[in-house]
């Protein structure tokens, strides 16, 4: 034994010099974001989607072409890529595409982000490191935001690209805006999901489980989640039984409400009025006067919204995306937080 | 420690201010106490580590070692009592506490498509290293570790002595003031276990740190811990050096080892004829005598009233030693002391 003093005293003048570390949720960003950007699952991913996007538009570009000079407004030519579904061939049209593919994104990115460090024991290890416990998940969450950012931005440029490129549909300024928003709704969309899949890498301790449970209810919610709120919906409100005009307006707007429970209408209705400045609403008319208003529209030949009044549309749609998404991410957070270090 | 609610302000503590109390001890605790349901994993543990030593904890696997530890470094909070690490509540300045403590987990793992350099140089971000500054770390605890040759190998390639290093090497990376290893040589064969025991060794005389180990395997740790506690069922049984604690819990009696040469006197007479020897054996199969003395701090006596009755007797005495208390039998001694107790208890429960 020394004498007592002595080492702290020894230690003291290289710590004192030392630099705080900058967030410490950044470094694990970075390091989490070079790991996704290096992992086969990041290509293989990258490949489909890509594939997936491009190769329908490819076969139908003439199909296209024609719908694009036939498009109410040859401004928006461009954003008919985003809204073209081939008739002959049963192929969503991109948007429709991103909502139901893009989740996978989501939950292939997080849902071994806590089990699999907690599995090779390199938990403990990063948490004795001088960081606060949540920057931990916050690092990894924004991590797999940032990647799917890249993925998707990729997709829209090479649909973009190949628009430009191969049918010379050139974007105007309102048209760019329209698809950024609607990229950055996809991030939210697909955010929504890789909250889920961290909420599943924190509750499940083991990573094959949790991306079973990752993608079986992915593929429920994709497949059968429509199906099967439209049966509900048809149960709660069976528009058929209505017996006046008003009765039935107030049944569809509360079958709409009911299918709206699931967050793939939410994106895929505020896709399609983002993407279409035709849509001049988003729910059924819930008066009469309202009914009336939308027919005068239909026969004066369609109104263009501009790209404030779509957004304003969907504002509370955008909203909720928001909210369950956050609600998701907190979720594992407080589960996180609250979590033994040990298993 | 953070909360749902919100992060603890990030301020920068005058580490100085908080020396003051942690010159004389880098670690105490006050009754902790950690409960996880009925059952009290750690239970009003009053420890102290002394700077600048080795301390052991010892026990078996769920005696509530690791729940220490990783109440001491705020990664668990305790559920009553209190701690200092240098000077600090580990669950109120957790950061501060990190900043100075070096943490080798119990069987710790690294990412496997990482090179060992590559997770040294994760940690070191992780603890605002910046990069010139961060390198020279790296070389310099890699190469103290031993691993210069092959830090560029992926870690899924390494043996569990290799990551064993690799751990101590990246817990010594922020430099700390205080080392804390949890089984550091668990799993790893036994000339790994010397390799890393000599490595601490030299590595505390070194950089003057402090050292708190826990371990289940006695006679490993037992040369290199300065003091040690025995730990059971969540209680500290006992403090001291090896020599200490034989004292409390050993037999009271010191034993010795002699061995003469043949063609001398016999020995038996002249050996019980010292006083203090209360019983010499001798062992047939090596030819060595075992004698026991009584009381304890009789052994110097005794040893020299042999050499003296040696020489007068005419007894070619080769060799004349004391043999060590192994810690395995003090552990044993003073664990079969708590199991009465926790009989008792569980009976009146």
């Amino acid at each position: 034994m020394t004498a007592e003093a002595q080492a702290p005293a020894a230690a003291q003048p290289v710590r004192a010099e030392r630099s705080r570390p900058s967030s410490g949720w950044r470094v694990v960003a970075a390091k989490e974001l070079s790991d996704h950007l290096g992992s086969a699952r990041f290509y293989i991913l990258l490949v489909v989607l890509g594939a997936a996007a491009i190769v329908p538009l490819y076969f139908a570009s003439d199909a296209l072409r024609a719908a694009a000079s036939s498009f109410d407004d040859t401004r928006f030519a461009f954003l008919v890529l985003f809204l073209y579904a081939p008739q002959d061939v049963p192929i969503p049209p991109v948007f429709g595409f991103v909502g139901i593919v893009a989740p996978l994104l989501g939950v292939a990115f997080a849902f071994d982000a806590i089990n699999a460090e907690r599995a090779d024991g390199t938990l403990p290890r990063l948490l004795s490191q001088p960081i606060y416990r949540d920057d931990v998940v916050n690092g990894k969450f924004a991590a797999g935001l940032a990647v799917i950012t890249i993925v998707l931005v990729a997709v829209v440029g090479v649909i973009s690209g190949f628009g430009i490129v191969r049918l010379g549909l050139v974007p105007g300024i309102e048209e760019v805006l329209r698809v950024l928003t609607w990229v950055a709704l996809s991030v939210v969309w697909v955010g929504l999901w890789l909250a889920f899949g961290l909420l599943l890498s924190v509750t499940i301790r083991r990573a094959a489980t949790a991306a079973l449970v990752g993608f079986g209810v992915w593929l429920l919610v994709a497949i059968f989640g429509q199906l099967i709120v439209g049966l509900i919906a048809g149960i709660v409100a069976p528009i058929a039984s209505a017996t006046s005009v008003e009765e039935q307006l107030a049944l569809a707007t509360l079958s709409e409400s009911i299918l709206r429970l699931l967050p793939l209408t939410l994106y895929q209705e505020a896709s399609r009025v983002m993407l279409n400045p035709t849509e001049t609403t988003v729910s059924t008319p819930a008066t009469i006067g309202q009914l009336q208003q939308w027919q005068a529209q239909q026969q004066a030949g369609g109104q263009l919204l501009s790209f404030d009044q779509s957004l304003l549309l969907v504002w509370p749609h955008v909203v909720a995306l928001f909210a369950m998404t956050a609600i998701c991410f907190a979720a594992a957070y407080v589960w996180f937080m609250r979590q033994e270090v040990r298993a | 420690m953070t909360t749902a609610t919100g992060r603890p302000i990030r301020r920068r503590r005058s580490g100085h201010a908080a020396d003051a109390s942690s010159s004389s001890a880098p670690i105490r605790t006050r009754a902790l106490t950690k409960r996880y349901g009925e059952r009290i994993a750690v239970d009003t543990l009053d420890l102290e580590v002394r700077a600048g030593e080795i301390f052991g904890l010892l026990g078996q696997n769920g005696a509530g070692k690791t729940t220490t530890i990783l109440m001491l470094l705020g990664l668990t909070e305790p559920s009553g009592g209190s701690a200092r690490v240098v000077g600090l509540d580990p669950s109120r300045h957790p950061l501060e506490v990190k900043r100075r403590v070096g943490y080798l987990p119990d069987s710790v793992g690294f990412y496997g498509n990482m090179t060992g350099r590559e997770n040294l140089r994760y940690t070191a971000r992780l603890n605002g290293l910046d990069r010139g500054e961060a390198e020279e770390h790296i070389d310099l605890v890699l190469d103290q570790v031993g691993l210069a040759d092959r830090a560029d190998g992926r870690t899924d390639t390494y043996s569990r002595g290799m990551l064993q290093r690799l751990g101590i090497a990246d817990a010594l990376l922020k430099d700390p003031d205080v080392l804390i290893l949890d089984e550091p040589t668990a799993s790893i064969d036994p000339i790994g276990v010397v390799e890393i025991l000599e490595l601490l060794r030299r590595l505390v005389r070194e950089r003057g740190m402090t050292v708190l180990l826990s371990s289940h395997l006695l006679d490993q740790v037992q040369h290199i811990c300065d003091r040690v506690g025995i730990f059971a069922d969540g209680r500290l049984i006992g403090v001291g050096t090896v020599g200490e604690l034989a004292g409390t819990f050993g037999d009271g009696a010191a034993h010795l080892e002699a061995t003469f040469a043949d063609g001398g006197a016999d020995p038996s007479a002249a050996l019980r004829r010292v006083e203090g020897v209360e019983a010499a054996e001798l062992d047939p199969d090596t030819g060595t005598w075992r004698l026991v003395v009584r009381p304890i701090d009789a052994s110097a006596r005794v040893r020299e009233a042999i050499v003296d009755a040696a020489a007068s007797g005419g007894l070619r005495l080769t060799s004349l030693r004391e043999l060590e208390p192994s810690l395995e039998d003090i552990y044993r001694a003073a664990v079969a002391g708590l199991g009465s107790r926790a009989v008792r208890e569980e009976v009146v429960a």
